[in-house]
């Protein structure tokens, strides 16, 4: 190999540290959005990098339906303690109290949308100008023009048809008072990147990414979770399986993946071997077609 | 190293694709996708799902690519797409832009961060004006590598004389582009798959690899500038804690050449020098930092750093003007460039106020002649135009270093991105 030959993996950290780098510059109180999934660890991990020896200079953010795995927010606790930062939580209960958002009903019910709201609350109680998410441009088509500083109305509508263009390195985060970005410094990494890069780095990530036990039940073609949010209905028939998750969101709508996959090696080779897109396994997105893009019109990550 | 982590030596490269539909970009795309099993399983079954509600006879690979709901709605592309897929030896980022003159700004986008381009040619139809914008834009945009896909050979029965004549007619044009150091050829068929992965043999009379093995192998690794060191600081790094009290460290990306710790630098605009103290990646020292690596400097010397300024070698100074020679594109659809009124510059990490003090020329992108007596600039004219700004910049021209040669003006009034700039 040339000596100066950079790896896909070394080339895209450099990237995404760039991006975290010029949001600290160009926005006065930026956050990092931080779910507990491991696109958010990865670039709480990044961010951290790209500030040693220093603290990174991010408040953390979490938006949490109240529908979460016990495990996530057990991980989230003690992820945040160890690297210092300051955790703000929005809660959508909180929301739904204060009568902002109305929790949808019937038995597909969701909080998942209602995070917008509780998201748009948090930046605007908190001040944020900035919020960065760990979104990717392969996730779904809507994020595939997504741009890696994205601007935000007063409303915190995505405009897809009037983003501004983003060459070479120039990031433009300039706005008026109340205005608002999104930025994503994972954007061009694929699900796989994220894989190998927390095993290049031995990123410590949730048990529930391995192969595990769990009682489950098929519903509308995913493989949900059994827990006081997901309770079994007639007709349908629980069973203790063998999963992992290869997303984590609301408990309501993220699917697990029948898999032995236990480690970061195993799971690459298995999703170098999957015909599935790990957004597949997401009710959310099965919703409409458009079902992405009409969210982040409305705020969503 | 086993076979499962030759991950850790993958490479990656950044491609640019331009073409209208009827060119058979979105199927060669889809095909690219189809045979490295980038395509997954409710991809496919989405996208015939919509196939069928949009009336299509045929699985419509466009509609991998064409993702907002107008897109979908008018049958076009309006926007980059940035779309991945990986073979055990690289990962490849495309960036899928439209073809249509409208979107010229579009293509100028795709091409300012791709190491190549790829230009597809209808076999029957032959070098058009739409391919000469395209070859044109990469050119511009300092793009060393075209591929040149002559797609639908299957239409013109895989006979050499078409492809012949587009290499003579493509040929004479190319002797125009000054950046473009490697130029391939390949005749393909999108729809079939000849000579996209595997080679044909249907062309026995071609004796060059396929496009993927192309793609593949393509040496894009002296692309970057590895002579004339730029450090632009990004960042300062205080962590004002017991443990590091006197750390100061300067953040930022390798912009050109090299850097060593022991190294004398030269800060600009002070003009002070010290030596290289570290060169950090949070908790390792490197033995050296090159573009495009994000690394985080320390000095020998306490002297004055802030963001906006430069780190350089002492006997290679980049140039340092308050007037600078550029070509620029215009992106606003709603404000024309005028003349002598202020912008606001952003170049590498730097922010100044600019004035537009003439118009040289626009270039007409069709016939790549000189216009030169029509002064109006708006959305998607290209041309050189002369500057000044309101500080002295530190650059190199854009032929020389992307990074160091490349701006953007942004409206003071509404922040909005107007124009991208390449130093002459």
């Amino acid at each position: 190999m040339h000596t100066y030959n950079v790896t896909h993996l070394n080339q895209l950290e450099s990237e995404s540290i760039f991006v975290l780098r010029e949001t600290a510059a160009q926005f006065e109180r930026p956050c990092l959005m931080f779910s507990g999934g491991k696109d958010s660890i990865v670039m709480a991990h990044l961010a951290a990098k790209a500030f040693a020896p220093a603290k990174t200079p991010f408040n953390f953010l979490h938006v949490d339906t109240g529908h979460n795995f016990p495990e996530t927010i057990e991980f989230r606790d003690r992820f945040v303690e160890k690297l210092g930062a300051q955790l703000v939580v929005g809660l959508v209960q909180d929301s739904i109290e204060r009568g902002t958002v109305q929790e949808e009903t019937g038995p597909d019910a969701s909080r998942n949308g209602l995070q917008s709201v509780t998201l748009l609350e948090s930046i605007e109680r908190e001040g944020f100008d900035a919020c960065l998410g760990g979104g990717r441009r392969d996730e779904e088509k809507a994020r595939a023009k997504e741009r890696f500083f994205s601007h935000r109305d007063a409303f915190g509508q995505w405009d897809p048809k009037n983003q501004r263009p983003e060459l070479w390195n120039l990031f433009n985060g300039r706005m008026a008072p109340s205005e608002n970005f999104r930025v994503f410094p994972l954007s061009n990494w694929t699900e796989m990147d994220i894989w190998q890069y927390a095993r290049l780095e031995e990123i410590e990530l949730p048990s529930l990414y391995f192969a595990h036990e769990r009682e489950v039940v098929e519903r509308n073609g995913s493989l949900l979770a059994v827990s006081e949010f997901v309770v079994p209905r007639e007709g349908e028939n629980p069973a203790k399986e063998t999963v992992r998750f290869r997303t984590i969101g609301d408990a309501t709508c993220t699917g697990a993946v029948r898999s032995n996959a236990s480690s970061l090696d195993e799971v690459i080779q298995e999703v170098a071997a999957s015909r599935i897109t790990e957004r597949g396994s997401r009710a959310d997105d099965r919703r409409s077609e458009a079902a992405m893009e009409d969210r982040k019109k409305q705020g969503y990550f | 190293m086993t076979e499962d982590k030759n991950y850790l030596e993958m490479d990656l490269l950044r491609f640019t694709t331009a073409g209208s539909v009827d060119d058979g970009k979105s199927t060669l795309v889809g095909r690219l996708f189809y045979d490295t099993k980038s395509i997954f399983e409710d991809q496919l079954e989405a996208i015939e799902r919509s196939s069928k509600q949009h009336g299509d006879e045929n699985v419509n690979l466009a509609l991998l690519t064409d993702g907002l709901r107008a897109e979908r709605e008018q049958g076009i592309t309006i926007d980059v797409a940035y779309r991945y897929f990986a073979t055990p030896k690289r990962k490849f980022i495309i960036a899928d832009t439209p073809g249509h003159i409208q979107y010229t700004r579009n293509m100028v986008t795709g091409a300012s961060t791709a190491n190549l381009a790829l230009i597809l040619v209808d076999a029957r139809k032959g070098v058009i004006e739409q391919t000469k914008r395209h070859a044109f834009i990469a050119d511009l945009l300092g793009i060393k590598h075209v591929a040149v896909c002559i797609n639908k050979m299957d239409l013109v029965d895989y006979e050499q004389p078409p492809y012949e004549q587009i290499l003579k007619d493509f040929g004479d044009f190319a002797s125009r582009l000054d950046n473009v150091t490697e130029l391939t050829f390949v005749p393909i068929s999108a729809l079939k798959g000849d000579n996209v992965v595997e080679r044909s043999e249907n062309m026995p009379w071609y004796k060059g690899p396929s496009l993927l093995y192309h793609l593949e192998t393509v040496y894009v690794g002296s692309d970057a500038n590895h002579v004339d060191a730029r450090f632009p600081v990004q960042w300062v790094i205080r962590p004002h804690s017991d443990e590091h009290h006197d750390f100061r460290g300067f953040a930022g990306r390798v912009a050109g050449g090299v850097f060593k710790p022991g190294d004398e630098v030269t800060v600009l605009p002070s003009g002070f020098s010290t030596r290289i103290k570290k060169i950090l990646m949070a908790d390792k020292e490197l033995e050296k930092a090159y573009n495009p690596l994000s690394v985080t400097v320390t000095l020998e010397d306490e002297i004055d750093v802030s963001r906006g300024d430069m780190l350089v070698k002492p006997n290679n100074q980049p140039k340092v003007d308050q007037n600078l020679d550029a070509m620029l594109c215009w992106f606003s659809s709603s404000k024309k460039l005028v003349a002598g009124s202020k912008y606001l510059l952003r170049h590498t990490t730097k922010d100044v106020q600019a004035i537009v003090t003439e118009v040289l020329y626009k270039v007409d992108v069709n016939t790549l002649h000189k216009v030169e007596d029509d002064y109006e600039f708006g959305m998607n004219d290209i041309g050189r135009v002369t500057l000044r700004v309101s500080q002295p910049l530190f650059f190199d021209t854009y032929r020389r270093n992307r990074n160091t040669g490349s701006f953007i003006l942004v409206d003071s009034f509404t922040n909005e991105t107007l124009a991208a700039g390449m130093m002459r």
